[in-house]
């Protein structure tokens, strides 16, 4: 009898269609079936071995008493081999910044440097201990306290906290800074004015500080427009939520405007550090006004991204909120030597346990060192330049909604495709089938049918080419055969998935067969 | 600039292409007086070895070569090497979250085995794809049963990790939670009677921690039961999950908040951990952070996808159940590969170690005339705490002159406890480095001046 991934090849050869269009990237290829760890395990087989015990062994029971585990759950059994083979074939299902470009607008996928991964795991950084004496933390303290000086150097600010672990926990404790300040002053304010055009995790972070959350809507220009500005703020606002470039990749020109209306009325201006790819070493937050922001250490700094973390981001912000900062906070100490300082009365408390994600501060400074000066500056060029270069080249096929020069990312609109009823969506898809990874669909919100593309200055100028031709092929192919877009990727393992039915009855675990026994 | 692919040629071709003269033509929007006239005051580029010179300096200030008891949330096991060389194919390391399922298998895949094993190893119906790390994971956890119950209650078992509960207290302060804490007994266990009257009609949750900071077992399914009885959620917080492979998991809860760094995790001073959020499957619209689900393609193969993304923030904005949105995935990936190394018989043999290592240990550093063990007939795991005649600072620097770092001092967080000290063993610890610290110990000063 055939086995059920004998099946499925069998399956997959049945329905493989033969690919349409001209794509110099990639060839279609074999990739491996493989079930879950936990239907090719068999009792006995052993990955592991422990060396023998050298203290008296215990009788769990007697020790735990009713505590005690009797039924040890199931979990696969495997030889090393076998789980090697596991990860590995499931890594190559998927796609990655090592095989090509990953234009995720507003995501900065850009090259994840080795040498990080090398420096953070030598001993005395992978196993340092949280609550190892300071004296012999000298190194993790370094690290951190060198972190933070290029941090503050490059948005312009006065201090930072490391402590938030991603993005939108910076968001968190930007918000927490902003209220404790506000308190401060005897009145935590009640709103935070969030754009429309803003990532939704700005929105949600607000409320979960206890804020109310008024939507702001973008001028023609998909810029904050000033004077809808001037009459939203009042002594009640406690902080504009601002992605500078906003998510269309747009450069507020009328910045200081913005913060003066703020200030004016004793409101603080946030920025989102998202898109800080597109500024580093070009201009600074801290000169244009900004009181408090976020950075992402995985988009930014190229701390990678590892499927979905983990992140890191860290809180730069003016002197006025300094007292406020979580504790603990890096102090240098008499004799030179650096210190945790808990004592911290006005602090917002703790976000995070120990420090932060440590080992991700150690990947960005090993980058901001690769780099210099020079190097972060070319960078952020080389990233407007990409941008741009797609911009110019793509903008007769696809709709350019707004028209405003932008610097880091591109956000075309589907409307001349959806007129032949290919959506966003599809034309992400069908590019899979050329051999990259798609752009961001369907956001910002203040663009239907948002295709939001950022190459970020990893790509060289034959991968940009080759992704503008598979671009203008697939506008090609909307014209001719949108039924191939339509269903697409057909160069995938597998076909477009059923979302529907997977949120309708959520399957979320795998389960024993019906009558196995968990004690083998 | 070997991170950049683009020669100048490239770089005036395109620039010339895109019809601008200098590459500054395209930085316009930004008005120029905030335009950075000068270098940033950074270090200068350094070449690669310099790098790896620099942070080999920076290692070699920190502690190495020393024995270590520490413990108390962060937790040193042996991390098997495959771990490391899978997790740096850059088909995992280098990919983003999987929103483009088609081509992302590989890391969805390899979530739905990570919420099996969380389900599994916790005793819950679902799991998520992980949050940050446990502190905020149990944060969240609270966050989550103040919704689904609709009150504002949460009694916090002081027995928790300390900074657990400072977290806590930092994101329920502007949530309209009351939080009140209850103490521990004796015998280093939630005090029962004093729960019993705390819990209220008004009560969203009760928060403990199993094995609690002192390492020591809660009695889960007394505790639940008086959180049930006036219809409160009961959350547990495991901070070292190998525990679970001996110590019976607390299926009573509704939510358990998960820390695994313990399963092949590096300490790294604190970070990146690995959160995860485990609860009862009628809960699952309540649950923050992302999930994965099963499902079909066209063809009907099975195929997986992230999912119930309308709790997410980039569909529900202000009205999300959380602001979580990166998680731990590669973290999480990591300890999938622990657990499918160790599977169901190691884990538990790797437990029983850790049971066997710090029972050695306790029995062994708490005999002394100048020790005492505390809660000493409570089950624990592998943590004990150690009362000493001798201050806790004094009997570190000892240890430390002989390249041993003993347990942490509790009086921070804990002043009624005195001289006393948190202290872990793993399977990692020898026979010989707890012998030694005895032999340390043996010749306190205090001692001596006791003596005569």
């Amino acid at each position: 009898m055939a086995s059920a991934s004998e099946v499925q090849q069998e399956e997959i050869r049945a329905t493989k269609k033969p690919f349409v269009g001209n794509t110099r990237k990639v060839t279609a290829h074999l990739t491996q079936n493989e079930s879950l760890t936990f239907e090719k395990s068999s009792p006995g087989k052993k990955a592991y071995k422990l060396p023998p015990l050298d203290v008296p062994e215990v009788d769990a029971a007697a020790v735990l008493g009713g505590a005690v585990r009797e039924d040890a759950g199931y979990l696969p059994e495997l030889s090393e081999i076998e789980i090697i083979r596991h990860f590995t074939r499931l890594s190559t299902w998927n796609y990655a910044i090592d095989l090509g470009m990953y234009p995720l607008g507003s995501c900065t996928m850009k090259y994840n440097p080795r040498v990080n991964e090398l420096v953070s795991r030598l001993e005395g950084i992978a196993e340092a201990h949280p609550y190892q004496p300071e004296h012999l933390s000298q190194g993790a303290l370094q690290i951190i306290r060198t972190l933070q000086d290029c941090l503050i150097e490059i948005t312009g600010m006065d201090t930072i906290t490391l402590q938030p672990a991603a993005g939108a926990h910076g968001e968190f404790t930007g918000i927490l800074l902003t209220r404790a300040y506000h308190q401060s002053k005897g009145n935590a304010r009640k709103t935070v004015l969030v754009p429309d055009s803003a990532h939704g995790t700005n929105p949600a972070t607000a409320a979960v500080v206890g804020y109310k959350v008024q939507n702001i809507k973008s001028n023609a220009l998909g810029m904050v427009d000033v004077g809808a500005l001037e009459n939203l703020v009042t002594e009640d606002v406690a902080a504009l939520m601002l992605t500078n470039p906003s998510t269309i990749g747009v450069f507020e020109s009328e910045i200081h405007k913005i913060a003066d209306i703020l200030h004016a009325k004793g409101a603080l201006l946030y920025m989102d550090g998202a898109n800080m790819n597109a500024l580093v070493g070009k201009t600074r937050p801290g000169d244009f006004g900004v009181d408090v922001m976020h950075l992402n250490l995985h988009k930014t700094f190229s701390t990678p991204h590892g499927g979905g973390g983990p992140g890191s981001g860290p809180v730069a912000c003016k002197a006025i909120l300094e007292p406020f900062l979580p504790t603990p906070v890096v102090v240098e100490k008499a004799d030179g030597s650096l210190s945790f300082n808990y004592d911290r009365p006005q602090s917002v408390g703790r976000v995070r346990m120990f420090y932060g994600n440590f080992g991700m501060f150690v990947r960005a400074l090993a980058y901001i060192l690769a780099n210099g000066p020079d190097g972060l500056r070319q960078t952020t060029e080389d990233a407007v330049l990409n941008a741009n270069y797609i911009r110019k080249k793509l903008e007769d096929v696809y709709e350019l909604p707004y028209k405003t020069p932008t610097l880091h990312e591109v956000v075309f609109s589907d409307r001349r495709q959806t007129q032949r009823g290919v959506k966003t969506g599809d034309i992400a898809k069908r590019l899979i089938d050329y051999g990259f990874h798609p752009y961001t669909t369907a956001f910002p919100l203040i663009v239907p049918g948002a295709l939001m593309i950022e190459p970020t200055e990893s790509e060289s100028k034959e991968e940009l080419d080759l992704f503008i031709d598979a671009m203008r092929q697939v506008a090609q192919e909307a014209e001719e055969n949108p039924e191939v877009i339509l269903s697409a990727p057909h160069s995938t393992r597998i076909s477009r998935l059923d979302e529907t039915a997977a949120a309708r009855n959520p399957v979320l675990r795998w389960k024993p067969p019906v009558g196995a026994s968990r004690e083998e | 600039m070997r991170y950049l692919p683009k020669s100048p040629a490239d770089r005036a071709t395109m620039l010339h292409e895109i019809g601008v003269a200098a590459i500054d033509d395209l930085f316009a929007t930004v008005p120029a007086e905030y335009r950075l006239g000068h270098d940033l005051n950074i270090p200068r580029q350094l070449g690669e070895s310099e790098i790896i010179d620099y942070f080999k300096h920076a290692a070699a200030l920190n502690a190495t070569g020393y024995s270590s008891f520490l413990g108390a949330g962060a937790y040193r096991h042996y991390r098997p090497v495959i771990i490391d060389s899978l997790v740096q194919r850059g088909e995992f390391l280098t990919s983003y979250t999987p929103y483009q399922a088609e081509i992302t298998q590989g890391t969805l895949q390899a979530i739905f085995e990570f919420q099996t094993m969380i389900c599994e190893l916790t005793g819950m119906d679902i799991a998520n794809a992980s949050m940050y790390d446990g502190s905020t994971g149990a944060a969240e956890a609270v966050m989550m049963a103040v919704r689904i119950t609709g009150r504002d209650g949460v009694i916090v078992a002081r027995s928790v990790h300390p900074e657990y509960r400072e977290v806590m207290q930092t994101y329920a302060q502007h949530q309209g939670h009351s939080a009140g804490e209850i103490g521990f007994g004796e015998d280093g266990r939630v005090d029962l009677a004093a729960l019993d009257a705390a819990v209220t009609e008004q009560t969203a949750c009760v928060l403990v921690q199993s094995p609690n900071f002192f390492g020591i077992v809660e009695d889960i399914p007394a505790i639940a039961e008086i959180a049930h009885k006036k219809g409160a959620l009961l959350v547990v917080s495991i901070a070292e999950a190998v525990s679970l492979g001996i110590v019976r998991p607390p299926v009573e809860a509704d939510i358990v908040s998960l820390e695994a760094q313990s399963f092949g995790v590096a300490l790294s001073y604190g970070g990146p951990y690995c959160g995860v959020i485990a609860a009862k499957e009628k809960y699952v619209r309540q649950m923050p952070g992302r999930l994965v689900g099963e499902t079909k393609d066209k063809q009907g193969r099975r195929g997986f996808v992230l999912t119930l993304s309308t709790r997410e923030q980039h569909i529900r904005r202000e009205k999300a159940t959380s602001n979580i949105c990166t998680n731990q995935a590669l973290v999480a990936l990591m300890t999938t590969i622990f657990l499918t190394v160790y599977g169901k018989e190691g884990i538990r043999e790797l437990a029983l170690q850790n049971l066997a290592k710090a029972n050695y240990a306790a029995e062994t550093l708490g005999g002394t005339a100048e020790t005492r063990l505390l809660f000493k007939r409570t089950p624990r795991f592998h943590e004990f705490v150690l009362e000493t005649e001798e201050s806790v600072e004094s009997v570190s620097s000892r240890l430390l002159e002989k390249k041993i770092i003993g347990g942490l001092p509790l009086a921070k967080w804990y002043p009624e406890l005195g001289n006393a000290s948190l202290w872990c063993a793993t399977e990692l610890t020898t026979r010989e480095q707890i012998d030694q610290v005895a032999s340390v110990l043996a010749n306190s000063p205090v001692a001596a001046t006791s003596r005569a």
